[in-house]
């Protein structure tokens, strides 16, 4: 299989669902004479054209509502955030009327949309553009949310995104872009709702998603010099959820650790607490333990953005004293 | 019933239209785009549809004031001649949009009365199986895309729609409706400057219909902009404009073809603003009314759209018995409504978690 990074991975499922599906067009801020702002688009208007990739005003609101509408009529529009973080100007359409026109139409009406754009922090830009999105869309019926953290998964669910009936969020780990990794050639996608063993473990279950991944992945090689085996589960969506995985796994360690960069309250890791403690409270042999981002807006500082984020050094105190060892 | 529709593509809802005025009823476009005035029969087939809108309103005010329509409503009256008029200039493929004030739209394009009357009791039997209520009925295969409840949320879709409709060369175009509350929101400068910039390369076929009943909510136009002259906002985004009298369903007519017509042969947006007025209060909840005054109120129940429209057939020779018994019929066809609304069962219960998602994910979220 060829190694390719998850931005070319990204690229790539864009391009061939284009190629194949004429319906898709490609709508965001500099997406394509300037490339894109991350270089996911980049070239793409030259392949198709700016009747297909759609350059746009900053005006959040309006060109996502504008892109909910082309979906209404029978298109399938991807928008790019720039970054997650100007979302916020374009939740109304996201969350009033995308997430709730089939609804409240009878089943009429659809918004088959893709939203896709880098999310989460970790390059110090501070309180404004740093945000971990997840559980906030998570929250609301109507939407699918995924955030992937390899190159191979990032096509296949892109490919389900744009071919999904429904609003997807597609929450991108922004600090991966360059990470490489081996993707299969065509057509493929990933269904939404499966979680991915990353690692098979028997002592302890740590689950993450998007940019927590290769960090867990890396802290079950450290453990692993302490005789300790740890799983690793990639959430890799977060609505629908894949609870099965995670009880399956909690059955098999009793102990779990949720890895997150967003903020403890209302988040996934208390989502995925609150279902193991109702489906396998039985099968535990200690608290499960949220390991999240700081409770303060983001910080610029190099220092305290890296106390703002879960560090390795806490991700193993935390699976140690979920394991009754010494910290 | 007669219609006044003439164009190539023909209106879904209503019986075929001869293709050209000589059987007295629907109204060429050249006899339109001369100015010439309707006949009699076309002028009386107006009458049915704004009477029987009117009647529809009556009788869903007295449902919310029985406590049987829930929620929020807000009725059309006073503002029939808008709809009634560009809704004539609707052909089969072009898309309406418009905000919570969405009976009227709805009906015109043709869904029926009892449908929409048991989606306002909340009836499983309701345009939408009672999930939407009043202000989101929905019938796509009438054209008709809602129906939304947040001011000016709507109007980047419609924008996108419209883009939609040339980008598949459709031949549609998206009709646009709007109050004057919706024009201050940020919503609809993002959505206008889009359409505007789309429509110079013939993709973005969308008439803004700008319906100016003066009040956002129970706040005037004066006391929301200083810019009072709401055509002019549309100018900043390259999009031109006219206006018309929202309450002289002839004149909003011969407007509506002709905007209708210049939007879907360029492919470039349009805008009309219709000068209208709100008769019943914002929301059928509103009984207090201290932001505007009952001589006022009054003053414009005299140029009440309906009202002018029984002079007009009045000097066509319109016998009064012709009207009488079209305001029978009416009222039979909403008693009707309301019957079948009243005794339509409520949806079932499993339906709570249906149409979140096409297939079952929201089942097995709750489950």
């Amino acid at each position: 299989m060829p190694v390719i990074t998850y931005r070319d991975a990204l690229r790539s499922a864009m391009a061939e669902e284009m190629e194949r599906d004429e319906r898709v067009v490609l709508l965001g801020e500099d997406i394509g004479v300037y490339g894109g702002t991350h270089l996911v688009t980049n070239g793409l208007i030259d392949q198709f054209g700016p009747r297909r990739v759609i350059d746009t005003p900053i005006a959040e609101n309006g060109f996502t509502g504008a892109a909910i509408g082309m979906a209404m009529a029978g298109m399938r529009p991807i928008v790019e955030m720039m970054t997650w973080n100007f979302s916020f100007q374009a939740a109304d359409q996201i969350i009033q009327n995308a997430a709730k026109l089939r609804y409240f139409s009878g089943g009429q009406v659809s918004a088959p949309i893709v939203i896709r754009g880098p999310n989460g922090g970790g390059v110090q830009l501070s309180a404004q553009h740093t945000h971990s999105l997840e559980g906030f869309y998570g929250h609301f019926p109507g939407l699918k949310v995924v955030s992937p953290s390899t190159p191979e998964d990032v096509k296949g669910m892109m490919l389900a995104a744009i071919r999904d009936p429904d609003p997807v969020i597609f929450l991108e780990a922004g600090a991966l872009y360059g990470a490489k990794g081996e993707v299969p050639d065509g057509d493929y996608t990933v269904e939404f709702g499966k979680a991915r063993v990353a690692r098979a473990g028997s002592d302890v279950t740590l689950i993450g998603y998007g940019r927590q991944v290769p960090v867990l992945l890396r802290i079950a090689e450290t453990l692993g010099d302490d005789n300790i085996d740890a799983e690793v589960i990639d959430l890799r969506s977060i609505r629908p959820f894949d609870g099965d995985m995670i009880v399956e796994s909690v059955r098999k360690t009793h102990r779990a650790v949720v890895v997150q960069e967003q903020w403890r309250w209302f988040s996934v890791a208390s989502e995925v607490a609150a279902i193991i403690q109702e489906r396998a409270f039985d099968e535990l042999d200690a608290p499960v333990v949220r390991v999240s981002g700081a409770e303060a807006p983001a910080p610029y500082a190099r220092n305290l953005e890296v106390a703002a984020f879960p560090s390795e050094k806490q991700i193993i105190d935390a699976t140690r004293r979920v394991l009754y060892l010494e910290v | 019933m007669a219609t006044t529709q003439s164009q190539g593509k023909r209106r879904r809802s209503a019986p075929a239209p001869a293709k050209n005025g000589s059987d007295g009823s629907p109204n060429s476009k050249a006899q339109k785009a001369q100015g010439t005035a309707l006949d009699a029969n076309a002028l009386v087939a107006l009458y049915e549809k704004m009477v029987g809108i009117r009647l529809f309103e009556d009788a869903a005010q007295r449902g919310f004031r029985q406590g049987k329509v829930g929620g929020y409503m807000h009725v059309y009256s006073g503002q029939e001649a808008v709809a009634t008029g560009f809704l004539d200039a609707y052909c089969e493929g072009d898309y309406v949009i418009t905000a919570y004030r969405d009976h009227a739209h709805v009906l015109l394009l043709g869904s029926d009365p009892k449908v929409v009357m048991a989606e306002l009791y909340g009836k499983g039997t309701g345009l939408v199986q009672g999930k939407g209520g009043s202000m989101h009925l929905f019938d796509v295969d009438r054209g008709f895309y809602g129906g939304y409840g947040i001011v000016g949320g709507h109007i980047p879709l419609g924008v996108g729609m419209a883009f939609g409709q040339a980008y598949r060369k459709t031949g549609g175009i998206t009709q646009l409706y709007l109050g004057d509350g919706a024009i201050h929101n940020g919503a609809f400068h993002e959505a206008a400057n889009l359409s505007g910039l789309w429509g110079r390369d013939g993709l973005n076929p969308c008439l803004f219909i700008l319906e100016n009943n003066q009040y956002g909510m129970g706040t005037s136009v004066e006391r929301a902009t200083a810019q009072t002259d709401l055509g002019k906002k549309f100018e900043s985004y390259a999009i031109e404009h006219t206006k018309v009298d929202g309450m002289d369903v002839e004149a909003v007519l011969k407007v509506a073809h002709d905007a209708a017509d210049r939007v879907r042969e360029t492919g470039k947006p349009f805008a009309v603003e219709a000068l209208t007025y709100r008769i019943m209060p914002h929301g059928a909840a509103d009984f207090l009314e201290k932001y505007r005054t009952k001589e006022e109120v009054k003053k414009w129940r005299e140029r009440d759209p309906i009202g002018l429209l029984e002079k007009r057939l009045e000097d066509e020779g319109i016998e009064e018995s012709r009207i009488t018994e079209i305001r029978a019929d009416a009222r039979a066809r909403m008693d009707e409504a309301v019957k079948f609304a009243e005794e339509s069962p409520a949806p079932d219960l499993a339906e709570l978690l249906t149409d979140v998602y096409a297939d079952d994910v929201a089942v097995r979220a709750a489950g």
